[in-house]
């Protein structure tokens, strides 16, 4: 007699893509705007971008009510964080925070896939990349989400030398200037969009560097 | 000894491999997905004729296969068929009974009538009990009169003045309960079937890119591929992109083959 298994889950998917580079001097974070469930659109103006402290800024997909609990926890650390210290979180911190938290739900995980990016300390670019359980490590770029399968070859072949062997290592920080970074950020979304369904309407780019927080906006396809 | 294992001489399906695939499915191997068209199909009957409209999205699960497919597929001179489920279905099926209706316009001297489609296509996909997965509607000018039909997988019809089939049917739908009339002009319908395709791309996943039409009437077919394309690409770099050209080689080791292996002279490959 084989277990019975329930026929209701408490997960959904609401689709959509995040993508991170991190820079010299600056970061890039950049998610698409639609929400969608099935093959149903529920809304084509959703950010999935939140600004966790003054230098960390992060973008999940999956499935958002998760993702909704998951941002509204680390903002009250964050809170907790400030009156206990005096200052902002530094985004390693953040990023330590953030795989703690996701991992105190190990045996009924958080369904968001995360990409959180910043400035360290030293103000260079930085770029986190988390699986839904909290397994993260440090990159120069990263793609999540249902369009990350499109991306991110894209972007390794852009950002990565083709061997760690040759020098000069391309990866990690990359060269490329603030503008030339947000350019492949739209060139990469508007090519995920042609493929994947659940990419599209809008996409929301954010841009962290020395003097502040900057956010664009560019219209997608919304087929 | 009695053969066992004999092909089903009459053709058909053969289920055999049936309790190995639901074997190899319990042991975790995920089945290969079909390409199926997503799509929003419709028809309407307006005063002059028939109009068929389609997207022309197909989609592998969450992937856009072909961003371009024609879904309007041809039948006869005066009879096309639009086709959603799985796309090799929808093909094979409108190809057959195409091929078979030629043969009996031969046979009969006269053009081909849509209820001769309907049922040549309804006998075939009841005959497969549903496992042929295609939902057409059928649409047409005869010597009767202007026709419009639905099929569905298992083989039921129905005849109607509008139709739609598909995930982005109930899309486009809702357009045609709210704006059709009897007695449409040629513009005011292909107006009408546009809307309702665009409704389809606009709000179903499984729909998107552009809107084929095909208008026909008492001994004239017009097909518009691509009619519509509300759906450019958004953003493409005007400066390109470099592609490093080369393969990096970081080892090379060259191993003459002809020391391993026994050369025979002659007949060594004779069996």
């Amino acid at each position: 007699m084989t277990k019975q298994h329930a026929n209701w889950s408490p997960y959904d998917n609401n689709g959509g893509s995040c993508v991170a580079i991190a820079g010299a001097d600056y970061c890039v974070i950049a998610a698409d705007t639609r929400m969608s469930t099935g093959y149903n659109i529920l809304t084509r103006d959703y950010s999935k971008i939140s600004q966790l402290a003054d230098k960390s800024v992060m973008a999940s997909s999956g499935f958002q009510a998760d993702v909704k609990a998951l941002q509204k926890v680390l903002s009250a650390r964050h809170l907790i964080y400030q009156h206990q210290h005096n200052k902002q979180m530094s985004c390693p911190a953040m990023a330590q925070l953030l795989s703690n938290t996701l991992y105190y739900k190990r045996f009924f995980p958080y369904y968001a896939f995360n990409v959180l990016g910043g400035l360290d300390s030293e103000g260079k670019g930085c770029v986190f990349t988390y699986d839904a359980v909290g397994s993260y490590e440090r990159v120069g770029y990263s793609s999540q989400g249902s369009g990350s399968t499109l991306i991110m070859p894209f972007l390794d072949n852009q950002l990565k030398s083709p061997s760690p062997l040759l020098l000069p290592a391309k990866d990690a920080v990359t060269p490329l200037s603030e503008a030339e970074a947000v350019d492949l950020v739209k060139t990469v979304f508007a090519s995920a969009t042609e493929r994947d369904i659940y990419t599209g309407d809008k996409v929301e780019i954010v841009i962290l560097n020395a003097s502040g927080i900057r956010r664009e906006y560019m219209d997608l396809r919304k087929d | 000894m009695s053969p066992s294992l004999d092909l089903p001489p009459k053709g058909g399906f053969s289920f055999d491999l049936c309790r190995r695939n639901a074997m190899l499915e319990n042991k975790g191997l995920k089945a290969p997905t079909f390409l199926k068209t997503g799509t929003t199909i419709v028809g309407l009957v307006f005063q002059d004729g028939v109009i068929l409209g389609a997207d022309t999205r197909a989609t592998e699960g969450p992937i856009v296969a072909d961003k371009n497919c024609e879904k309007i597929h041809y039948m006869a001179p005066n009879i096309y068929c639009c086709g959603a489920g799985t796309a090799a279905d929808t093909e094979a099926v409108t190809d057959m009974v195409s091929s078979q209706l030629q043969l009996h316009r031969y046979h009969t001297g006269r053009e081909s009538r849509v209820v001769t489609a309907l049922t040549l296509l309804k006998r075939h996909l009841f005959n497969y009990q549903g496992h042929v997965s295609a939902a057409l509607v059928l649409g047409g000018v005869d010597i009767t009169g202007p026709h419009l039909h639905t099929i569905y997988p298992h083989g039921s019809t129905d005849t109607l003045p509008f139709a739609t089939m598909g995930s982005g049917s109930l899309a486009a739908m809702s357009v045609f309960e709210s704006k059709y009339k009897e007695s449409l002009s040629r513009d005011e319908g292909i107006k009408l079937v546009v809307e309702a395709i665009c409704a389809g791309i606009f709000n179903d996943l499984g729909s998107g890119s552009n809107v084929d039409v095909c208008v026909i009437t008492k001994g004239h077919k017009e097909y518009l591929r691509n009619y519509l394309l509300p759906n450019p690409r958004t953003y493409a770099n005007p400066k390109g992109f470099e592609f490093p050209k080369k393969i990096e080689v970081l080892l090379t080791k060259i191993t003459p083959l002809k020391e391993k292996v026994e050369v025979i002279e002659g007949d060594a490959m004779e069996e």
